[in-house]
């Protein structure tokens, strides 16, 4: 089974030379950790830069250079700084290439919820729906089974939706999992000790797994 | 030049009054217009609709505002850093309105342009789309936002000149320009002001013409919401 920065590390293996990326709030910021050597990466932060560097060294900080988080960072060489509605309308005529993003449900037809709770949670979509609805490859980031066992990929999602037949990969602590476009989830890879049978157990919605399906290399 | 210059943050907000729709520039509580926030606070106008990507925190930025209980209504996309926004949302005191960031942002873009209204694909088929028009391009489900409308912006730029002409620093960009050119009366206050002919023309983000006041602002705190950093070794 995988923890947060395994998660992170296994999707960071997506990441392809050249492509502008957009990470989300929580595991998906742990990504950018794990970008393989020697690839050519833009990160985007939603909030307005292209080339997001590393956080600054302490006493660098400046409260004007900010990402999606909130959290101080700084830039690269090559960078740029837009305004809020061309940060949207890169994302929208996607030229981002790849967005990886947290999600609290996901269904086999590949909707995704994540931004509320009724009543519990009103934080709000921020971006995410702009995101989900213009991203041409998404990578999920999610929890397979919560603290109580039950399962958070599902027939159909329960909590109100961010998106609609949006997803087509997710990347959860027990598994790898593509979105098959006619539906239903197809299992890629398991983590390393993770049996297919907990796979097949720990996922609500409709499940096409191998016996043989390989294990996840990490390195 | 016109003359766009005026002596502080009183003058600049003279005229916001109860019920008046504002948006106010910012991303967290980063290019926030700190010195009109605190003179809303102490001119005491209420029942404000408020446009803003955030609410602020409980104690810095839109969060003075909900603390005294002068908004009545946020339209925002995340706002999620509030514990007192959280409170009087649940106990139905305070009205909000959550719409994706990139329709926020497009929004006010379509104000500043001139055109009535967008087509963006976010919240198709999710609660966002509830009583709104959709309409189908190649293929693709899209739906129908207004533009704005807004009595007043209220914008944080770097620099400005007293012709309005506006220069933003870093991601406090955001939504800053946008907002600018969104507002029926836009006011602008800049860490420092100067004469005309000392900005470098090329290098404006927000040209003077929609701007319509604009004020050296004092004593900004420019708080840091997530201080993070590495260590030097």
């Amino acid at each position: 089974m995988l923890d947060k920065n395994g998660i992170a590390r296994r999707i960071a293996k997506e990441i392809k030379d050249g492509y502008y990326v957009n990470l989300g709030i929580g595991i998906p910021t742990l990504v950018a950790n794990y970008i393989p050597d020697g690839i050519d990466v833009v990160l985007q932060s939603e909030n307005g830069l292209l080339g997001m560097g590393p956080f600054p060294f302490e006493g660098d900080e400046d409260p004007d250079m900010i990402n999606a988080g909130k959290q101080t960072i700084t830039t690269l060489p090559g960078s740029a700084v837009f305004d809020s509605a061309m940060s949207f309308g890169m994302i929208r005529s996607q030229k981002i290439d790849l967005t990886i993003l947290g999600a609290m449900e996901v269904s086999e037809n590949g909707d995704i919820a994540n931004w509320k709770i009724p009543g519990k949670m009103v934080k709000g979509m921020g971006g995410a729906m702009d995101l989900v609805a213009s991203a041409k490859n998404i990578i999920v980031a999610m929890q397979h089974i919560n603290k109580a066992g039950e399962s958070k990929l599902l027939p159909k999602c329960t909590l109100p939706l961010t998106g609609v037949n949006c997803i087509r990969k997710v990347v959860s602590e027990l598994a790898v999992l593509d979105i098959l476009p006619e539906g239903g989830f197809r299992l890629i890879e398991r983590a390393p000790g993770v049996s297919v049978d907990f796979i097949v157990q720990s996922t609500a919605g409709k499940l096409f797994a191998d016996a043989d399906v390989k294990e996840m290399d990490l390195n | 030049m016109i003359n766009k210059k005026v002596s502080g943050a009183d003058e600049a907000i003279r005229d916001i009054t109860n019920g008046s729709t504002l948006m106010l520039g910012g991303f967290g509580l980063c290019g926030i217009p700190e010195n009109c926030i605190a003179t809303l606070v102490s001119k005491g106008v209420k029942e404000l609709t408020c446009i803003s990507n955030n609410a602020g925190v409980d104690d810095f930025g839109i969060g003075l505002l909900l603390k005294t209980r002068q908004v009545k209504k946020m339209i925002s996309s995340y706002v999620g850093e509030n514990a007192e926004f959280e409170r009087q949302l649940l106990s139905g005191e305070l009205e909000v309105e959550l719409i994706p960031q990139g329709t926020l942002a497009t929004r006010c873009m379509a104000a500043g342009y001139g055109m009535p209204a967008i087509f963006t694909p976010a919240g198709v088929g999710t609660e966002v789309a509830e009583g709104k028009e959709t309409r189908n391009f190649n293929g693709k489900d899209y739906l129908m936002e207004y533009a704005f409308d807004a009595d007043f912006a209220l914008v944080k730029a770097w620099k400005g000149d007293t012709a309005g002409n506006l220069i933003f620093r870093s991601t406090s960009r955001n939504f800053n320009p946008v907002m600018a050119m969104a507002g029926r009366v836009t006011i602008a206050e800049v860490e420092e002001l100067v004469e005309p002919g000392m900005l470098d023309p090329d290098h404006i983000h927000t040209p003077g013409v929609y701007v319509h006041r604009i004020f050296q602002g004092t004593a900004y705190e420019k708080r840091i919401e997530q201080r993070t950093t590495r260590p030097r070794s």
